[in-house]
């Protein structure tokens, strides 16, 4: 259970609410459940509505990133792409657990390259992928406004 | 205080929902308002009116029907998710050709899209996940 609080302003009108921090938690397998996929969906809907979005990815969610994923024995649509096009929907802040890494015997370079061009830094291509240890994360989540986990 | 409640689990398999349901009631004895219910992942199927509980057990979906009426609150089912599990509202079984009678939205329940989830959590004070 995650709680928020963010006092309203009262008759602010919705382009002068200031944006919130939107925090999307996935700690599922890819595959296995549908959490993964669902949770994809909304964040994709999420990214029109302009809001502060980090997604970050502990337990068997660093799974999510994995590359070299087929899904061609088990008959489910491949989705990992997705998490690349994410960049261009202003989703750039991908927060991975090291510890749940270390724990699945993972390293940074088993998960795919997810890089987003900075459009505030002449458009350079930069890492989305920002591992963080669970104390990080867990500053990270105290600090949102909104923390959605599937 | 404002809340906004994500209720990401069906009925009866995970005790989720039933937690909601009393979060629910708890805060608007309180005083405080509701200001969306959604329901993602399986937790749309605790929208449906054909679940028929045993008798001596409490009835789920009855249960958010009645804390709707009671308090005009906002039950939202997600279209997407609602509609990869056979969860249809009138229009949507025309829609899909599923023929007459087949709607299965239970009273008290809107199907609507995924943008609705986010702007509960804009507009809500606090949004409360409830799931596995």
């Amino acid at each position: 259970m995650t709680v928020s609080t963010e006092p309203e302003k009262p008759g602010a009108k919705p382009a002068e609410r200031k944006k919130k921090k939107f925090l999307y938690v996935n700690r599922k397998a890819p595959y296995g459940t549908i959490y993964a996929l669902e949770t994809l969906e909304v964040v994709l809907i999420g990214a029109a509505f302009d809001q502060d979005v980090s997604l970050a990815f502990l337990d068997d969610g660093v799974f999510q990133l994995a590359k070299g994923q087929d899904t061609k024995g088990i008959g489910m649509k491949n989705f990992s792409n997705t998490y690349r096009a994410l960049g261009d929907f202003g989703v750039t802040k991908f927060y991975v657990e090291k510890e749940s890494l270390q724990a699945r015997g993972l390293t940074i370079d088993d998960l795919q390259s997810i890089t987003y061009e900075d459009e505030k830094d002449g458009f350079k291509e930069k890492p989305s992928i920002l591992p963080v240890n669970r104390a990080e994360l867990t500053k990270l989540m105290s600090e949102q406004d909104v923390v959605l986990t599937f | 205080m404002k809340f906004g409640i994500l209720v990401n689990e069906g009925p009866y398999t995970h005790q989720a929902s039933d937690t909601a349901y009393r979060f629910a009631k708890a805060v608007l004895e309180k005083g405080h308002s509701i200001y969306r219910v959604f329901f993602y992942h399986d937790g749309v199927n605790n929208g449906s009116r054909l679940t028929v509980p045993p008798q001596d057990d409490r009835n789920v979906q009855k249960n958010w029907t009645e804390l709707a009426g009671t308090h005009n609150l906002d039950l939202v089912v997600c279209i997407a998710a609602a509609q990869r599990r056979g969860m249809l509202d009138e229009g949507e079984a025309k829609r899909h050709g599923k023929g007459e009678g087949s709607a299965n939205l239970a009273p008290g329940f809107r199907i609507s899209g995924l943008g609705q989830l986010i702007e509960m959590g804009i507009e809500s004070d606090s949004l409360i996940v409830f799931g596995d």
